[in-house]
């Protein structure tokens, strides 16, 4: 996993609540062996949909998605983060996220931060107000946990330890879990 | 001052299952049981596979296709061959890494939260765990299982462990009796309604009071199922007699002293007298009427009895605005009562409800009756066992006889992988657990009720409420 410490990028809004991974990644895109390929049918029903709000060129290239709460509620499928990954997304920037999307997201590098409602909102609307030239970027630093911009805003997160030193350090869950094979084989004396 | 030492059966459970504490809330957890499909595990078994891996517990892991198989003859091949290749690869994957595989052919085949509970596979006290979200349906039988994503399926075939943070326990108590011809998908969608689909984020549902104790064990998992609909991690039921008589004899349960062992054990798993939730919630079940979704997600959801909201009448400016994209996804118009909206399609079927108790109600709604004329109806067995019981029982006769299509066991049109889907514009009743956009289907309407609303629902031709119908063909 790629190493997360610090991204600057520019910032896509999309004003919507509970968007789930159904939306993000429809169940065709499931049928494959791979975790690639996925990016080109991220949010593929809405994109077919005049004033989706990806479509609009200002946020091509973003790397930071701001969104709503209950962001990727519903299935399970990791498909939706891979997907987002793949477009191009290190980021998400949420009131609040659904559980297994967010787990899912740490296991890929990606960082769902959870900011108070009112925050995200001013994010949302400078974002709203980015154009093709002139591109709103945001700062998402996992090292100090901030989020910060160029216009003043500066707000503090928290993450669970745990999972922000894998991310940081970019680590292998399954490696860092096999440093624990002492205390996994004494569990498995004890419950045969 | 002493602290308490009185847990709930989510600390408890967790407790047992805890390797190692590797932060302040995160723990190493063992787990008793890996169950598998083929549409979220290809990519673990190549990782396992790419870093030189073996599976830690292959008999604690269990594999079966379900979301991408056809529900048509079985005797034909499989002709879709995006399919085939996702089913050939878990074949695959099961024999290099010596798991037991339920494919196409055998006779255990199903969704796979329905076969691990018929097998006696899931049992109380355990922690189970699918690259699933509705892995939270074998909490019915006092189980913490839970869904989660293809990087931790890697990670548990490798470890037989799952690293998490501790949830938090919110207690969903049901008190009262039901009203006749309300079910227990009345009940978890009248929750979901009440607390929102991010009502239980963080959480693990605690169902209890009177109206869970009276449920049988297929109504449970029904409740259980859609714990995630309400954003929980999971959901749990204390284990009672209901649970060991559904679970005695079933072929992977324990028999003779096992079983006694088993018994006591299981009998423990409860929340102690004082133990604190971290939230609760009270539903009164008599207060609960049929229910029904308008929009598109479990959480715009209504009574029968009731009209499409108006999305003015919503309290903050994103509510409204999801619920005027909803109405104009769905082609409905605030103020129109529910009952009587026209549908196309039915959809029987489900890890929510394709169990045979579900088939049995259904049926006796639609015993001696036809669907109506504009209607495609299916059945969809939760699984080949529950197929072969209903054909005993002669309920496969009543659906055809009916004009319903009687097919084979797989999730189906619950998420449309395979060819049962929906088309654009077609609304469909049906007793699954998403009715997000495009989820049966592109463009595709899904209004979610229980197996007597939607086989009221195929016969009427529209929504109704069943009680009413009932007394009006009866008259």
């Amino acid at each position: 996993m790629e190493p997360f410490v610090r991204h600057r990028g520019s910032a896509a809004a999309l004003p919507r609540q509970d968007v789930d991974t159904d939306q993000i990644i429809p169940k065709q895109f499931l049928r494959g062996l791979e975790r690639t390929g996925l990016g080109a049918s991220l949010f593929f029903d809405w994109r077919a949909q005049p004033g989706f709000e990806l479509n609009d060129p200002a946020t091509h290239g973003a790397s930071i998605l701001i969104t709503g709460p209950n962001f990727g509620c519903g299935s399970s499928r990791e498909h939706a983060v891979w997907a987002l990954a793949e477009y191009g997304f290190r980021a998400i920037i949420a009131p609040s996220f659904a559980d297994i999307f967010f787990a899912n997201c740490c296991r890929n590098g990606v960082v769902p931060v959870q900011l108070r409602p009112g925050e995200v909102d001013t994010l949302m609307q400078r974002a709203q107000r980015a154009t093709v030239a002139r591109r709103y970027d945001v700062v998402v630093d996992l090292a100090e946990l901030a989020v910060s911009d160029d216009s003043g805003f500066s707000e503090p997160f928290t993450f669970d330890p745990y999972r922000r030193e894998l991310l940081l350090r970019g680590l292998d869950e399954i490696d860092r879990t096999l440093l624990e094979e002492p205390r996994i084989a004494e569990y498995e004396r004890l419950h045969p | 001052m002493i602290a308490s030492t009185a847990k709930t059966l989510f600390d408890r459970i967790w407790d047992a299952h805890v390797v190692q504490q590797l932060a302040d809330d995160v723990a190493l957890l063992y787990v008793d049981l890996h169950l598998v499909h083929e549409v979220t595990s290809p990519q673990a078994f190549a990782g396992l596979r790419a870093a030189g891996r073996s599976v830690r517990r292959p008999e604690r892991t269990l594999a079966t296709v379900d979301h991408n198989v056809p529900t048509g003859d079985r005797s034909l091949p499989v002709d879709d061959p995006v399919a085939v290749r996702q089913l050939d690869a878990l074949g695959v994957n099961a024999r290099e890494f010596g798991i037991e595989l339920f494919d196409l052919a055998s006779p255990n085949q199903g969704i796979v939260h329905v076969i691990a509970p018929e097998l006696g596979a899931t049992q109380p006290g355990m922690l189970i765990v699918c690259g699933d979200s509705h892995t939270s349906t074998h909490g019915a039988f006092g189980a913490f299982a839970l869904g989660l994503g293809t990087s931790e399926v890697e990670h548990v075939l490798a470890t037989q462990c799952l690293v998490l943070p501790k949830p938090g326990n919110l207690e969903a108590h049901f008190t009262g009796v039901r009203a006749p011809g309300v079910s227990a998908k009345d009940l978890i969608l009248a929750l979901i309604g009440r607390i929102g689909t991010a009502g239980a984020a963080g959480h693990v549902i605690e169902y209890t009071g009177d109206a869970i104790r009276t449920l049988s064990l297929e109504e449970r998992m029904t409740v259980c199922n859609m714990s995630i609909e309400a954003g929980a991690r999971a959901g749990l039921i204390a284990p009672d007699d209901t649970t060991f008589e559904y679970l005695r004899g079933r072929p992977r349960a324990p028999t003779g002293a096992a079983w006694d062992h088993a018994l006591a054990r299981w009998r423990g798993l409860r929340t102690d007298p004082g133990a604190r939730y971290d939230t609760r919630v009270i539903i009164d079940a008599a207060r609960v009427g049929p229910q029904v979704t308008w929009g598109t997600h479990p959480g715009m959801v209504a009574d029968i009895t009731g009209r499409v909201p108006n999305p003015a009448d919503l309290a903050t400016d994103h509510e409204r605005r999801a619920a005027a994209r909803a109405l104009e996804y769905m082609g409905l118009t605030p103020g129109t009562p529910l009952a009587g909206i026209p549908i196309d399609r039915v959809f029987l079927g489900s890890c929510t409800n394709a169990r045979i108790e579900d088939l049995r109600a259904a049926a006796s709604v639609v015993r001696g009756l036809r669907v109506a004329p504009q209607v495609r109806a299916m059945v969809v067995p939760g699984s080949q066992r529950v197929k072969r019981e209903a054909e005993r029982e002669g309920l496969d006769q009543v659906f055809r006889d009916a004009g319903f299509e009687w097919r084979n066991a797989g999730c189906s049109m619950c998420l449309g992988m395979n060819a049962d889907v929906l088309g654009a514009g077609e609304r469909c009743a049906a007793t699954s657990n998403r009715n997000f956009e495009g989820r049966q289907g592109r463009g595709g309407r899904t209004h979610l009720m229980s197996p007597t609303m939607a086989a009221a629902a195929a016969i009427a031709g529209q929504l109704v409420d069943v009680r009413a119908w009932r007394r009006a063909e009866l008259a």
